[in-house]
């Protein structure tokens, strides 16, 4: 996801390492933090991913006044076919890849730009056709130094794909 | 406190319990974190009625996530050089997880000591629901 402004936070931090049962406290205790190796609340490993909330043409955020696909008085707020409304086209997560240049940290703004990748397809054994597409994004801080390339592979099915 | 190179062997693992009884309100929780509100993770009369899957299921980057916190306490704060994962199959609500990590390979490149991972993570039935791998920087 492409994405202007992805300021670095605490309470962001804290939040999503919580909702990852991850009770370390390099990412709540600013004081523990900055004994430590890294010397300030760093970023967890997947932290990236919520770079989406900064994102302003998010798919999978309801946005106001806009229709939005999940349920409300019907299963879906979009009727098939209807165009907007969100969504990402039956699209699943199929591989995610990050490399760490350095790890961000408290106070850091960055900014995502997006590399499309390749497309490849594969017939499955369950779901039909599935068409793979990679996205590279590349995370620079407020110097221009990249500090984290993420590598995602989303895949589409033809039926719902399910694995038990 | 980081690993060293010096106490560890390849074929060595380390494991940990993520998650028993994975609920719905934690993968509610993981969609206001990370802003992925995708209805498949949260809202079941959707995911069952229009998306045609069974139930609600976790969103991948949970299951990453959760394995992640797993790494970082093996290896330390601060010393993933990379992680990757492929999602091999859907975790449900209820499902208990587990990720284990195995040293593949001990090397030095530009002068730093390195542990490469195998990264693993299976549910209540042993099936794998994530593979993948780290590279860590680890003392001497």
């Amino acid at each position: 996801m492409a994405v202007d402004k992805f300021p670095i936070e605490a309470s962001h931090i804290m939040m999503f390492a919580r909702s990852v049962n991850d009770g370390n406290p390099i990412y709540h205790d600013a004081e523990y933090a900055a004994k430590s190796e890294p010397g300030a609340i760093i970023a967890p490993p997947t932290f990236m991913q919520a770079s989406a909330q900064f994102d302003p043409d998010y798919s999978l955020r309801p946005k106001i006044g806009q229709p939005w696909f999940g349920s409300g008085k019907e299963p879906s707020g979009v009727k098939p076919g209807q165009s907007g409304g969100g969504g990402n086209k039956g699209t699943l997560h199929a591989e995610q890849h990050f490399e760490y240049h350095r790890h961000p940290r408290v106070g850091d703004v960055l900014k995502a730009t997006v590399k499309p990748g390749k497309t490849w397809e594969k017939e499955g054994r369950r779901a039909g056709k599935l068409i793979f597409t990679e996205t590279i994004t590349e995370y620079r801080d407020q110097n221009g130094e990249l500090v984290v390339t993420a590598r995602g592979v989303g895949v589409r099915t033809e039926r719902p794909a399910t694995s038990g | 406190m980081a690993l060293k190179a010096s106490e560890l062997e390849v074929g060595r693992t380390h494991s940990a319990e993520l998650v028993k009884d994975i609920k719905r309100t934690q993968l509610v929780q993981y969609a206001g974190a990370s802003g992925d509100y995708n209805p498949l993770h949260t809202d079941d009369l959707y995911t069952r009625e229009v998306a045609g899957y069974p139930s609600v299921f976790a969103h991948g980057m949970l299951t990453m996530g959760m394995t992640g916190a797993m790494l970082t306490d093996y290896v330390g704060d601060g010393r993933l050089l990379k992680f990757g994962v492929r999602f091999t199959a859907q975790v449900w609500p209820g499902d208990d997880l587990e990720a284990t990590a195995t040293v593949e390979a001990l090397r030095e490149e530009g002068g730093e000591k390195l542990v490469d991972l195998k990264v693993s993570t299976r549910n209540q039935n042993g099936d794998e629901v994530l593979s993948g791998y780290a590279v860590a920087r680890v003392d001497p």
